[in-house]
């Protein structure tokens, strides 16, 4: 089948929802009002609260949730065929992403633009918000090792990509410098910077480095992991205008870059699909589909964290209330559309079916390298580039959205520990630097407990990390649906994806549960273990608290 | 015509600005307001007792940040002006 028809078919479908079923969501379910006073314009501030231009908080809030997640999780869901997957991102988008992305910033707005944390605190109870915190704590915790781990097999991958993955870091850091002491304007600054990235790029196949075997024992895998962590470590503690702005904004540039190459190329080659559409010959050992494919992709279909974006930071910017349905469905959109250039990447960009199945032997396999070397054929064949060259491009724009996400994740996984600090009055846990060290050390456990010493199976954990995502989303959905019962509205539209995510995200533990006690693999089973107890409690609060949603009276809206 | 072309531009660089500034509006801030903690300090560290060896250029700036010096002790924890003979409040 020729990828074009897949991609017109995804692209289509996910426009035909934005422009019919997010219309009816925001005027018929969340009833956005556009003279309502945002708290952009209620608490205006200058720092927080500031009134924005809405294209501009849409790249915000694209980019902020955009990274290697929504390319992992499809190229790994493949395996089951391309269909499952492609079905499965263009109708979460539609159904479930885009109306929990802008009834995220709906519940927010409406509540004094707090955080979904905040807000189920004061709408569901106390003890929802305990449960948050940890699963929040969970995410972080997954979402780094796996990145680690998945940043360090493309390293060593693509030996060629060493050299503009970190050379991107020094470009980031003069761009800083140069904007924050006012040298040079923003518009000159983009160009030089990008110019300089795509020099990297070119350069680096020319410039392969790849670490010696064996380092003190250590595996280059190892080392390279050590490595990611300590620069994340460093980085998530330097202020954030020298390193995390310019590298955020590069990111934001290359998504954009990466993605109308990627869907060009794939208009102007017009590869073939080679993956079968239902694998009926998947490799022994691979889980079954249902559930396994809906925690597999996460981000692309639905996931947690694009609400903590969405109600910590949009939504103290949203300058009209019906904003919310640009900003949050078509947000939900472009991060589908990114899910669907990686499912295109990872069935199309191989020359035959056994070359395919040669990729994805074990259920884990794939997953990036998949994404990176079938869509650096594709862009070979669509746009001319030099293979290695356009292989360096996608492991670049890859590594640095998973290590965008990886000193992110780490600084918020330090002001939790902070937090925790606090709370216990324990006075050192509340300093920057031994927070940051316990956020390393716990992320550096996980990576390689669950690959063993060389921490190649961090990959593993990736299922994991979905359920834990997924039960964020559970908890977000939650505090819409309350409101939506609340005001007297039909709240199935929510209520619907918060109870097929949950069933899902419970028989998928399960399911691994055993898997993991068959392999007699006792670290993954105690990490299931305990989020299995967090997604019990969530799945019981959601009881308890609509119960009692459903008994109050209506409030007026 | 080359003015809507260079007004179009100056949109495009303004909403590039906003775009590069808004997430991180917060986060600066909060360092620029301790970056300018420590410098009220620093400037009245002498009627506190700390020795100030440039204290003969800090003493002029004082009349220029009373404005702020209210705001600061507040934030420092101190309810009342900690300076016996400087009140503000």
């Amino acid at each position: 089948m020729s990828a074009i028809i897949l991609l017109l078919l995804g692209l289509g479908g996910m426009a035909a929802g934005y422009l019919f079923y997010s219309r009816f969501i925001a005027n018929r379910i969340f009833k956005l009002d556009p003279n309502f006073r945002t708290p952009a314009h209620e608490y205006e501030d200058g720092v927080d609260f500031v009134p924005t231009n809405r294209y501009v908080l849409w790249g915000h809030h694209f980019t902020s949730v955009a990274g290697a997640a929504p390319i992992v999780g499809p190229a790994i869901a493949v395996i089951w065929g391309w269909l499952p997957a492609f079905i499965w991102v263009v109708l979460g988008t539609i159904f479930f992403a885009g109306v929990h992305d802008s009834g995220a910033l709906w519940a927010s707005v409406r509540n004094r633009a707090k955080s979904v944390g905040a807000l189920t605190g004061e709408v569901v109870g106390a003890r929802a918000r305990t449960i948050f915190m940890i699963v929040i704590f969970l995410v972080l915790l997954m979402v780094n090792a796996v990145f680690g781990v998945v940043i360090a097999k493309l390293l060593i991958n693509n030996p060629g990509a060493v050299v503009p993955v970190w050379g991107a870091i020094a470009v980031a850091l003069i761009i800083g410098q140069l904007i924050y002491r006012r040298l040079i304007g923003l518009g000159v600054v983009s160009v030089v910077g990008v110019v300089a990235l795509y020099a990297l790029i070119y350069v680096g196949p020319q410039v392969p480095v790849a670490l010696p075997s064996e380092v003190m024992g250590l595996s280059a895998n190892a080392s390279w992991i050590l490595l990611l962590f300590a620069y994340a470590a460093i980085a998530s503690l330097l202020p954030v205008w020298m390193l995390l702005q310019p590298r955020d904004y590069i990111n934001g540039l290359q998504l954009f870059v990466g993605l109308i190459l990627l869907y060009g190329a794939v208009l102007i080659g017009n590869p073939t699909v080679v993956a079968p559409m239902i694998n009926v010959d998947v490799p022994a050992g691979t889980p079954s589909l249902i559930p396994l494919l809906f925690v597999t992709i996460a981000c692309g279909a639905i996931s947690g964290f694009h609400g903590l974006v969405a109600s910590g930071t949009s939504s103290k910017q949203l300058d009209k209330e019906t904003d919310a349905r640009f900003v949050g469905y078509f947000g939900a959109v472009g991060e589908g559309s990114l899910a669907l250039a990686a499912i295109i990447a990872a069935t199309a960009g191989f020359a035959t079916l056994a070359d395919w199945q040669a990729v994805y032997t074990a259920f884990g396999k794939g997953s990036l390298t998949a994404f990176v070397d079938g869509g650096a054929s594709i862009l070979a064949g669509g746009l001319g580039l030099d293979i290695s060259v356009a292989a360096t491009l996608l492991t670049v724009m890859a590594a640095l959205f998973a290590g965008t996400t990886m000193d992110t994740g780490l600084r918020l996984q330090r002001y939790i520990f902070q937090e925790w600090g606090e709370i216990y009055q324990q006075k050192w846990m509340t300093r920057p630097l031994p927070a940051t060290l316990l956020s390393v050390v716990s992320c550096l456990l996980l990576a390689f407990g669950a690959g063993g010493a060389d921490g190649s199976g961090g990959l593993l954990i990736w299922p994991l990390f979905g359920t834990t995502n997924q039960l964020l989303a559970g908890l977000t959905l939650l505090v819409i649906t309350i409101m939506l019962v609340r005001r007297g509205r039909p709240a199935i539209y929510t209520l619907g994806p918060l109870v097929f995510l949950l069933a899902m995200t419970l028989i998928a533990l399960l399911l691994q549960l055993k898997n993991f006690y068959d392999k007699q693999d006792w670290f993954l089973l105690g990490l299931d273990l305990v989020v299995l107890v967090a997604a019990l409690l969530v799945t019981l609060e959601c009881a308890a608290a609509l119960k009692r949603a459903f008994a109050e009276p209506v409030e007026q809206s | 015509m080359g003015n809507r072309i260079m007004g179009a531009l100056r949109r495009l660089n303004e909403l590039g600005n906003q775009y590069y500034n808004a997430p991180y509006r917060a986060a600066i801030a909060r360092a620029k307001r301790d970056e300018e903690d420590l410098f009220m300090l620093l400037v009245f560290s002498e009627m506190m007792g700390i020795p100030n060896p440039a204290a003969w250029s800090t003493l002029e700036l004082q009349p220029l940040l009373m404005d702020r010096f209210h705001e600061w002790h507040t934030r420092m924890g101190m309810e009342r002006s900690p300076l016996d003979h400087f009140r503000c409040c």
